[in-house]
């Protein structure tokens, strides 16, 4: 099923693909699956809370928040675990549900006193990285024999490469987030929203319930990522994951999301995430550049997604007006 | 749609009589003052397809939005196939058996056929949507209205004709048993429309309620049964529409009778010694519209003739100067404006009243009186403010004037109907004072009464010397006022017609050659 919607996708898995392709050509060390699987791992926590934002701005909202909420959720964990000594299973699940609530809290805000998600999410923001300080103003360790023993799970793959157990969670959480987007009612409220709310309103979405649940999963998935950025780091800082929700807004973008939400799939925010990444690795194989260089390079592969866009839906337009 | 048959032959053997598929019984809603519908009550018979008429403002979209649950009523009660119902919302009317489809196409652009045809109505497999059976149950539908359509490609590639036809087939899906149709024949040609009338009647066979909201008298008398009369909220009447004439149908509609609306025979002579206020030298575009002069007398109609497409707009635009020509000049007065502003063309005196009203003329989220002030602001500036004092004195003597009905001047425009904002519009250009108003399909989507009075302060602003570049596709419309008009075809200006030439024959003779 090729048509332009399905455009910026396809450009995005070209750029996937020529990265990945440039970086196989131009350095041995990158032909080996480890790259891959590092990958991976390495930008788990971004991809999981962009999934979460893919649908946000699927239904054309925006979550401003979701930084905040990881470095909230670590700081959570780090406490229940090793003051109050609580086993992390549980604390992974008391720190799933704060998050949860408190999306769907923001998500009652917005729908119902119709404010806009930017500054429902933008006090969300603060309010979580203040909340992160209040229980603990260092970094500080997380460490128990259930965190080593999940990272130590993995899984190998030909080469050197192997999935780690967060590249795993992530795999799964892609999975579930590409069923709900594509198989469920929910989903398809998401996109309906998005294309044209009041549309969507007199076709019987119900739109405030929709808008709640939009902003509680966004909760859970960011929520997931603060966990598998505490795991992944095994430590927990108030300070962590500054300017994330940024990163992810990009991932969306680069995976072919509309802005002004409808149009997108969540398997192209994993892509806009992994290509973050390589950009990333490729700087680090360089060696001569400096890591500023990745901002660079990302920003010019937003604007460039953003023109794309822009110019397809123009291209529609002009094409059904004749 | 066997159900619907066996659900209407249950009713009719149980009672004997026919009892009504739906029952409006004494409805009544208010808004901030103004009462939208005062106790109507009529009753739909299954098979029936029913005409609900009105002029703007009438009640017609009060009394659908109630029915379908958009707006709570204040009272009155409806009763669908012998229950009473309330809905709460649009997709609970839905689930209720009401099924609407609105003059503009309320689906979801960015989405399939497919997907907008089962939105909130996909089967599903082990809890996951079934794309395969919503496939299969998409190409019914779509069979149902008669559409051969691929329902995987995305709404917005397809004409609005045929995005139409699919809210048609969507608002059957719900195993509806009334639909409504408001208006759904603005955007369709006369093919489609007899496409949109096979589809009615085979409804109508099998047993489906329709409401058809129209403005065009020519479809009421070929496709419906019987015809419902609301105005100023109120309930007029319900009539065979066999045994209802025009005349009569107009007169119940305005409230007056047909010859006091008829305008007098109208003198198409002026005194053409009158120095030129427009005039247009050459003035064209590439691709846009052919080079052409273009004179207009102060207290002078003239009016644009043509068929859809053929450039009566661009003429408007280049005219106005929201398009630039790039060759030729235009002249206002004693003032060039071929290289000068917009701000600067409304300053010595032009003003236009775009075609597309909802999308270049009014600001729906301001009010009435935002919306008026907007051009004379801008006129003089956006540092020197309008005094609120002036402002509601403006506003206030516009809304008289011109018989604008809205409860007060801070109402958003969004709410009134169609030829009040039209009025609004008018009255935005007419607080400036302009020497030149260009008004594009000033009468487009509005009901007769509003008709007639639009065209009535046409006239008398031409009598106060103002001078009138009207566009319309309405030629018996046209004839009624202009001095002269400018015929145009394929982009360009194809003849001129004076005084006694101008007539709809004329006019059509030249469009045909």
């Amino acid at each position: 099923m090729i048509n332009e919607r399905n455009l910026p996708i396809l450009a995005t898995l070209l750029v996937f693909i020529l990265l990945y392709g440039y970086g196989v050509y131009e350095y041995k060390g990158f032909r080996d699956t480890l790259v891959f699987s590092n990958l991976l791992t390495d930008n788990a926590f971004l991809i999981i809370t962009a999934i979460g934002m893919t649908f946000v701005i699927l239904s054309g909202g925006i979550d401003l928040s979701v930084g905040s909420m990881i470095a909230f959720v670590g700081v959570l964990m780090a406490y229940l675990i090793s003051t109050a000594g609580i086993h992390p299973l549980f604390a992974i699940a008391i720190a799933l549900l704060v998050g949860v609530a408190f999306g769907t809290l923001m998500g009652i805000i917005i729908a119902f006193f119709e404010i806009q998600a930017f500054i429902v999410t933008l006090a969300g923001m603060f309010l979580f990285r203040g909340l992160a300080y209040l229980i603990n103003l260092d970094a500080v360790p997380i460490s128990h024999p259930f965190i080593t023993g999940l990272s130590d799970v993995y899984l190998p793959l030909p080469g050197r490469g192997g999935l780690t157990f967060i590249a795993m969670a992530m795999l799964v959480l892609l999975i579930i987030g590409i069923l709900i987007a594509r198989r469920t009612r929910f989903g398809m409220s998401v996109y309906a929203l998005g294309g044209d709310s009041h549309s969507a309103a007199l076709l019987g979405v119900p739109v405030k319930k929709t808008v709640i649940k939009i902003y509680a999963l966004s909760g859970f998935y960011s929520a997931m990522s603060g966990v598998i950025f505490a795991i992944y780091t095994g430590s927990a800082y108030p300070l962590a994951a500054v300017g994330v929700e940024l990163d992810a807004i990009a991932a969306v973008v680069i995976g072919g999301t509309l802005l002004t939400g409808g149009v997108g799939y969540v398997f192209g925010t994993f892509l806009g995430g992994m290509i973050q990444g390589i950009i990333q690795t490729l700087i680090t194989f360089d060696g001569s550049l400096n890591s500023w260089w990745t901002k660079l390079a990302v920003g010019g592969l937003l604007l460039f997604f953003i023109l794309l866009q822009k110019g397809i839906v123009m291209w529609v337009k002009k094409r059904s007006a004749a | 749609m066997s159900y619907l048959i066996k659900a209407t032959s249950v009713v009719e053997e149980a009672q004997g009589a026919p009892r009504p598929l739906l029952e409006i019984n004494h409805l009544s809603k208010s808004f901030t003052g103004v009462q939208a519908l005062n106790g109507v009550s009529l009753q739909v018979q299954s098979g029936e397809i029913r005409a609900l008429l009105g002029e703007n403002g009438a009640g017609k979209s009060t009394l659908i939005k109630v029915l379908t649950g958009v707006y709570p009523r204040d009272s009155g009660e409806i009763v669908l196939d012998g229950r009473l119902m309330s809905a709460s919302d649009s997709g609970h009317a839905q689930r209720l058996g009401i099924s609407t489809v609105y003059q503009e196409v309320n689906l979801i652009p960015t989405m399939s056929v497919m997907e907008n045809l089962t939105l909130q109505h996909q089967e599903k497999t082990f809890g996951l949507i079934s794309w395969k059976k919503a496939e299969i149950r998409a190409r019914e539908l779509l069979a149902q209205v008669g559409l051969d359509i691929d329902p995987l490609r995305q709404l917005d590639t397809y004409s609005i004709a045929i995005q139409q036809l699919v809210a048609i087939a969507r608002a059957l899906s719900t195993q509806a048993k009334m639909l409504i149709l408001d208006e759904p024949t603005a955007s369709l040609d006369s093919d489609e429309i007899q496409q949109l009338f096979a589809l009615m009647r085979r409804l109508k066979a099998e047993g489906l309620g329709i409401i058809f909201v129209t403005h065009f008298l020519d479809q009421v008398y070929s496709i419906t049964d019987s015809i419902t009369v609301l105005r100023n909220g109120e309930c007029v009447g319900t009539f065979q529409t066999a045994e209802l004439t025009r005349s009569e149908l107009v007169s119940h509609m305005v409230g007056k009778s047909l010859e006091d609306l008829t305008p007098t025979a109208h003198d198409h002579s002026i005194q053409r010694e009158r120095a030129d206020l427009l005039q247009l030298n050459n003035v064209g575009k590439q691709r846009y519209l052919q080079p052409l002069d273009l004179r207009i007398a102060a207290g002078e109609i003239v009016g644009v003739a043509g068929l859809l497409g053929s450039g009566r707009t661009e003429l408007c635009e280049l005219a106005y100067g929201s398009v630039k020509a790039d060759q030729g000049d235009v002249t206002l007065g004693k003032h060039s404006l071929t290289k000068s502003s917009l701000r600067r063309a409304i300053q010595v005196g032009m003003g236009y009243c775009p075609e597309d009203r909802k999308q270049d003329g009014i600001v729906a989220e301001l009010s009435v009186r935002e919306n008026m002030i907007l051009a004379l602001q801008a006129s003089r500036g956006w540092w020197s403010p309008i005094s609120m004092a002036e402002q509601q004195h403006l506003v206030e003597d516009m809304i008289q004037r011109l018989a604008i009905k809205t409860s007060d001047m801070d109402k958003p425009i969004g709410e009134l109907s169609g030829g009040n904002q039209q009025k609004v519009i008018l009255a935005r250009w007419l607080i400036t004072h302009p020497a030149l108003l260009i008004l594009d399909e000033p009468t487009r989507g509005i009901d007769i009464g509003a008709h007639h009075e639009i065209i009535h302060i046409i006239k008398e602003l031409c009598e106060q010397g103002m001078g009138l570049l009207v566009a319309s596709s309405e030629l018996e419309e046209l004839v009624l006022f202009a001095h002269r008009v400018v015929v145009m075809k394929d982009h360009q200006k194809i003849a001129e017609l004076h005084g006694e030439d101008v007539s709809e024959q004329a006019i059509l003779r030249q469009i045909a050659s």
